[in-house]
Formats: structure tokens, C-alpha cells, sequence
């Protein structure tokens, strides 16, 4: 059952993965496509016993940065990226697919020398009480800076988009 | 979990990485590129959960957490510069972008 779970998963992340970048149309559907991506995704996070991380990840990147995404494309009301034959060129596209693969080959062969069995983990592993333990007490600091840096990124994000800076 | 083990994950996580490195370099619209950075952070948080889980040890899944405010935090922002951008340059695509000064 878990076996069959991973090849679904991992099939619907990486198809709509290339669905991302390889629709010319419209950003819309590259954005739709990165939620399927995303969920496919938070599955693949409780296959691995990360119930937490799963859940924000269908919070936080399908459910909130994803639609930041769908919200902005809409507010400028893009329309594909002008002429599709203007996207790239050909070489580009090619000299890019090349060294995209051969990285991939490169990692593939990398990781297959270490391939090693799981151990067992015990019932709470990467559920909230866990992970909200190690946060509030040896990651506290970590928590603390992501809050500052989250006040910032807001306080950034109205000035950058504001339509006249006083 | 048979035959399914953290290698398949790992490679899952190259893939979905390579295929966001791809669409920075080949396509030309600064938001589709802007996802495919994405693609590869999640690609990033994915390999280390799947480590995480292969020592047995949750602190690659707290790492993937502080990423994902990170994350949070640049789609922001830089969705906000991609608003000014089209304000200002009318254009999403990032050929007519090359000039550092307007």
C-alpha cells in the first residue's frame, strides 16, 4: 500500500513539476500545476513519518504561496508571456536540458552508492509534539529569528509594492 | 515500507530539483521562473525530510520547516519587486529586463 502511495505521489510531483515549466500558455496553469506538485508533495512528507511538515506544507505552500501566485497574476492580468516563439530559443532549451540531465545522472549515481535500510523510528517521531518540542526549546532561537524575518518580509513587501514610495 | 526506501525519495527530490534548475534556464517569464525556484526548494525540503527519516533524527524536518518560512517570506517579496516591475516596465518577460538602470 505504501509502496503503491510513493509511485503515485512521486509520479504526480514530478509530471506536474513539468507541467510547471512546460506550459507556455498561461502562468495560471503553471500555478495549478505547482499545487498539484505541492500536494503530491506533503503525501510524499507523511510517507516519510513527517506528519508535520506535510500538514504545513498543505497549508503554508498549496494553500497560502501558491495563491499569493494566482493573486498576482491575476492582478496584472498576464496573459501567457507575449509571443510563445519569443519564450526561449531553441539552443538555450537544448544546452538547458542537457545540463539538467546530466546533473540528474550525476546525482542518481551519487546517491546509489548510498543506499541504506530505514531504521525504525518510534510512534511520535515528526508528529506536532515532537517537532513543536524541539522548536520551543533547543530551536527557539531559530523560531525567533523567522518571526523577525517574517515582519520584515511583510514590511518589505508593502513598501516594494506600494504605487508611490512618499 | 518493501522495496521503497530513502533512495527513491532522494531521486524523486533530483528530479524535482533538476526539473526547477531547467525552468530557470529555459523559460523567459520571471513568475514561471520564480516557481521553479520554488520547485527546487521543495526539492531541497524533500531530501531532507527523506534524510531525516533515514537516521532516525527530526532535525532535518525542522530544518525543512524554517525553509518553508523562508520561503514564505521571498515569494513575498519578490512577488512584491515582480508587481513593481510590471508597473514600471510593463513586461514580465526578463529579456526586456537586462539594464541594472532604467
Amino acid at each position: 500500500m505504501r509502496t503503491a502511495l510513493f509511485w503515485v505521489f512521486s509520479a504526480a510531483a514530478v509530471l506536474s513539476a513539468l507541467g510547471v515549466i512546460g506550459n507556455v500558455r498561461t502562468p495560471i496553469n503553471s500555478a495549478l500545476s505547482l499545487v498539484v506538485s505541492m500536494l503530491a508533495l506533503a503525501g510524499l512528507y507523511v510517507l516519510l513519518e513527517a506528519q508535520f511538515v506535510g500538514l504545513i506544507q498543505v497549508m503554508v505552500y498549496a494553500g497560502a504561496i501558491v495563491v499569493l501566485f494566482l493573486f498576482v497574476i491575476m492582478l496584472l492580468n498576464l496573459r501567457g508571456s507575449g509571443a510563445i516563439g519569443a519564450e526561449t530559443q531553441p539552443i538555450m532549451k537544448a544546452i538547458g536540458a542537457l545540463v539538467a540531465g546530466g546533473a540528474t545522472l550525476w546525482l542518481v549515481r551519487t546517491l546509489a552508492a548510498g543506499r541504506a535500510p530505514w531504521p525504525d523510528v518510534d510512534d511520535g517521531f515528526g508528529t506536532t509534539r515532537a517537532i513543536g518540542e524541539a522548536l520551543y526549546t533547543d530551536y527557539v532561537l531559530s523560531v525567533q529569528v523567522a518571526g523577525v524575518l517574517l515582519l520584515a518580509g511583510i514590511v518589505a513587501a508593502v513598501v516594494l509594492a506600494k504605487k508611490k514610495i512618499d | 515500507m518493501g522495496d521503497v526506501s530513502g533512495f527513491h525519495f532522494q531521486v524523486v527530490a533530483a528530479l524535482i530539483f533538476m526539473i526547477g534548475a531547467l525552468g530557470v534556464l529555459v523559460r523567459r517569464n520571471i513568475i514561471v521562473m520564480f516557481m521553479s525556484i520554488e520547485l527546487m526548494l521543495n526539492a531541497a525540503n524533500l531530501s531532507l525530510v527523506s534524510f531525516s527519516r533515514e537516521i532516525g533524527n527530526d532535525q532535518g524536518q525542522i530544518f525543512a520547516f524554517l525553509v518553508m518560512v523562508v520561503a514564505a517570506v521571498e515569494v513575498a517579496v519578490g512577488l512584491a519587486i515582480i508587481i513593481s516591475l510590471v508597473r514600471n516596465r510593463d513586461t514580465v518577460n526578463i529579456e526586456d529586463t537586462s539594464q541594472m538602470k532604467w
